[in-house]
């Protein structure tokens, strides 16, 4: 050991600038294995919107496509459905939609763009199974309203246009992806820039 | 508040103790030079390959159908997947250039020499786990390259009479490389042998603490027990476990800061290589990745070419050199236990190479050079010549380890000082 | 023992030829260059056009190729794809395994990496050196690929060229020591517009090979400089500690 004067000053920079530059390449190290973690192109090609086409959709009948993994309903709703709407909002937990389940521009009274075609995730927002969509028989679960979805894992009920009834387990309306029309018949699923 | 809670942690468990002894408190020999730093940059390496391997598995496809398009998914589709597997392919060599460099120093400045023998043999044991895993992790991708290679180093242990085909049969669990041989070779490459690799790391460095680091000089730092006096004592403070069974001299260093600085140094200038390699030369020529492993496995056709990766061309040289197959196999590992035996092979009681005989300064040279010209040899084709030039430096490559054994009994050395000088 | 090396280090190239046999075309050069967009974008919609039809690029994504290449999306959609498929998709062909088997004799080879397996100059040669042999199915045969067993794809671009064989006595037999090739009837394109085009499908065949390669060279720079400014750093500090130590 010699007896040269230790320069503390120096030394405690030249330490931390050291660990300050090592700490920016640490950082800089660690993106690469939070970066791996995204969507990967496969997932995002999946999950790319999806154009539905529903020209040949007859009214009260359902169409079932998938968008990222889930099945998203398309509904043409009858006259009938439609005006049944407005008649047991009393019975519904959240019947203006305030809970934001779906987008702006599908908050109204038919959660929908267009009032005739209804478009929904076909996930319960109870524990994410999919609802049976009953057309006819659906009185049978609430006295009064004639068509609705029923979950069968836990019994939760949703009207015409996906909102949740009360005293079942699911807690929100079903969720309204966002969506937009391509043209008269042609909705993309999954993309609504531009539109609304 | 913060001393509190280290003596609440001290008080169960020896974390001050530990760093004191094997780190701030640990004597390292002042003169260490830099062939010293590629133990601690093969641990960093090992690190490396430890979490990249481990993310690599997140999106790799452990199936004959799936493996390569998985390899290839990695490449494209995953975010920054391309640099964890570069990482991961680098690392592989790199780990080899490492190690080889690490073996080096040791054979130059005759670390092996007691103590050091069970410390040697410890390294040893890494090399051969490490080789097996290299060998492992090179199917996965199930290349061209990865399932022929396999397939002739499998055949191998066909060379053992009798039970040698049966052998084989049960390495690949199948008729030929299948499925079922990745998957098996996937498990081990994953989890069983970095397992192994790692103790036995940890085992290297309890018997590296527990003689202590050698150095170019190959001259002792630790004295008898009051063998020294008080002025030629190191003024550092070393830790007591050293200081009473020994005197420590004052040539030395505290392993941390001043040692670790030095390996911070050559960590950055090998991560620099590392980093030109992996950015802007992944395949370095065709010898880190290999061309035809760019084409998924084919078992019925084999490459025009085929050659080990570039870390087991020494021996595939060795191998090809006889003209006997269960010949050629027996002196393809008898290669590697030679290394194994140096400690008992060298009977000088000089370590470094500064101040033994100029006989042996020329064996190591020679040494050196067949391992690099049989590593050249193991790339190229099989023709007459290359055979004979393999079968030649095979020779030299063991006639070191008999010359060695002949001529240390009674070597003429030079004087070892008292003292390390820098 | 110098000189044994010495001697054996001189005699290398004379056995490798004397072990190789044969002759071999020499390989052309390409000029790779992944930042000329242009030449890549071309390169591309050649692959579409010549080579989907039967070889497939099966790893890599319609949408990958359109973003490196700098190309809109729904240009691409309208130029570059010509199935129902989605610009996610991967780059394949409906062509069957089977029915590629029963009329080339084997699956035409995935081509995604292959400027990784053969190198872009072999590419590069092999689209060139196409010529006329009236004994091969498909009625041509190829300098750098004996016995091919594709047609020339490109052939109404390059037109046609004949081969001339030189031949030797080596050792007492009559060898194969080179070969000319000639144009016969012209193609479409004149021999620089066929250089280029070939050029431009082999610069996008090594960019669809290792498509990270563009990022790899820009981070890789970044990385080095950064290391470089640490080296200082730490060298500075490990000279500052080691003062103490003589």
């Amino acid at each position: 050991m010699s007896n040269a004067p230790v320069n503390n000053g120096r030394r405690r920079f030249l330490t931390v600038a050291t660990s300050v530059v090592g700490g920016v390449g640490a950082a800089g190290a660690v993106v690469p294995f939070i970066a791996s973690w995204n969507p990967s192109a496969k997932a995002k090609a999946a999950g790319a919107p999806v154009e539905v086409n529903i020209s040949k959709l007859e009214a009260g009948q359902m169409l079932r496509v998938e968008w990222r993994g889930k099945p998203v309903w398309v509904v043409k709703r009858t006259e009938d459905m439609l005006s049944g709407l407005a008649e047991h909002e009393d019975k519904l937990r959240d019947a203006n939609s305030e809970v934001e389940q779906q987008p702006t521009y599908a908050q109204n009274r038919y959660r929908s763009i267009k009032p005739e075609i209804f478009l929904a995730v076909g996930i319960c927002t109870h524990l994410g199974c999919s609802p049976q969509y009953l057309p006819e028989t659906f009185a049978e679960q609430v006295v009064g309203v004639p068509s609705g979805f029923m979950c069968p894992c836990h019994g939760s009920k949703f009207d015409m246009a996906g909102r949740v009834f009360q005293s079942v387990p699911a807690p929100t309306n079903l969720v309204i992806p966002p969506h937009k029309y391509l043209d008269e018949n042609t909705i993309l699923v999954g993309d609504d820039s531009g539109a609304a | 508040m913060w001393k509190n809670l280290l003596d609440w942690v001290e008080y169960r468990i020896p974390m001050m103790r530990v760093a004191n002894m094997h780190a701030l408190q640990y004597p390292a020999p002042k003169n260490m030079n830099f062939w010293y730093v590629f133990g601690f940059i093969a641990t960093v390496v090992l690190v490396n390959q430890i979490v990249t391997g481990i993310w690599l598995t997140m999106n790799y496809n452990p199936s004959a159908e799936g493996a390569f398009a998985s390899v290839e998914y990695i490449m494209r589709d995953v975010d920054y997947g391309w640099v964890l597997r570069y990482m991961h392919s680098t690392g592989a060599s790199a780990f080899f250039v490492v190690v080889y460099l690490h073996m080096f120093r040791g054979m130059m400045y005759g670390s092996y020499q007691k103590p050091r023998e069970l410390l040697w043999l410890f390294g040893m044991f890494i090399y051969l786990a490490l080789m097996a895993e290299a060998f492992m992790g090179y199917l996965l991708p199930w290349g061209q390259m990865s399932y022929w290679g396999a397939q002739v180093i499998i055949s191998l242990f066909g060379a053992i009479p009798v039970i040698g085909d049966d052998l084989t049969l049960w390495i690949r669990g199948d008729y030929v490389i299948s499925g079922a041989t990745l998957n098996r070779f996937f498990a081990l490459h994953v989890i069983a042998l970095p397992l192994v690799i790692v103790i036995l790391v940890f085992l290297h460095i309890v018997a590296l603490h527990e003689v202590g680091s050698n150095n170019p000089q190959g001259i002792n730092i630790k004295h008898p027990k009051g063998s020294l006096k008080e002025d030629e004592k190191t003024k550092f403070k070393i830790h007591e476990y050293y200081t009473s069974k020994y005197d420590i001299i004052d040539d030395v260093v505290p392993f941390f800061p001043h040692i670790v600085l030095k390996d911070l140094v050559a960590f950055t200038v090998f991560c620099a290589a590392f980093a030109y390699v992996m950015f802007f030369n992944p395949e370095m020529g065709g010898f880190f990745l290999e061309p035809p492993n760019f084409e998924p496995a084919n078992p019925l056709k084999t490459p025009e070419h085929i050659a080990p990766v570039w870390y087991f061309t020494p021996f595939y040289a060795i191998l090809r050199a006889v003209p006997d197959k269960l010949f050629g196999v027996i002196l393809m590992f008898a290669a590697i236990v030679m290394l194994a035996l140096l400690p008992w092979l060298d009977r000088c009681k000089v370590r470094s190479v500064k101040y033994r005989c100029g006989l042996h300064k020329f064996n190591l040279a020679l040494f050196v050079v067949s391992f690099v010209i049989l590593g050249w040899l193991g790339i190229k084709p099989a023709t007459p010549t290359y055979t004979l030039m393999s079968q030649i430096f095979s020779f030299t490559y063991f006639a070191f380890f008999g010359l060695l054994w002949l001529y240390s009994k009674n070597e003429k050395t030079k004087p070892v000082p008292a003292r390390i000088s820098k | 023992m110098k000189k044994l090396l010495i001697t054996l280090v001189a005699l290398l190239p004379g056995l490798a030829i004397a072990a190789g046999g044969g002759f071999s075309y020499p390989l052309e050069k390409a000029r790779i260059d992944l930042e000329d967009k242009a030449s890549l974008q071309r390169g591309a919609a050649l692959f579409m056009n010549y080579c989907l039809g039967c070889h497939q690029s099966q790893y890599q994504r319609y949408q990958r190729t359109a973003e490196d290449l700098g190309i809109p999306l729904d240009i691409a959609k309208d130029n570059l794809i010509f199935s129902d498929q989605k610009i996610g998709e991967k780059i394949t062909n409906a062509m069957p395994a089977k029915d590629a088997g029963k009329w080339f004799g084997k699956q035409p080879p995935d081509l995604t990496l292959v400027a990784r397996v053969r190198s872009p100059d072999w590419i590069y040669t092999y689209l060139k050196t196409f010529y006329v042999d009236e004994n091969k199915t498909f009625k041509v045969n190829n300098a750098v690929f004996k016995d091919v067993g594709m047609p020339h794809v490109l052939q109404g671009l390059q037109g046609t060229q004949e081969a001339e064989m030189v031949y030797d006595t080596v050792h007492g037999e009559k060898t194969l020591v080179g070969m000319k090739l000639t144009q016969k009837e012209p193609g479409t394109m004149s021999v620089e517009e066929y250089d280029q085009a070939v050029n431009d499908l082999v610069n996008y065949l090594e960019y669809v090979g290792e498509p990270s390669k563009l990022d790899s060279h820009k981070i890789g720079t970044w990385v080095l400089v950064f290391l470089a400014v640490f080296f200082v750093f730490a060298y500075l500090l490990k000279k500052e500690y080691w003062r103490d130590v003589h």
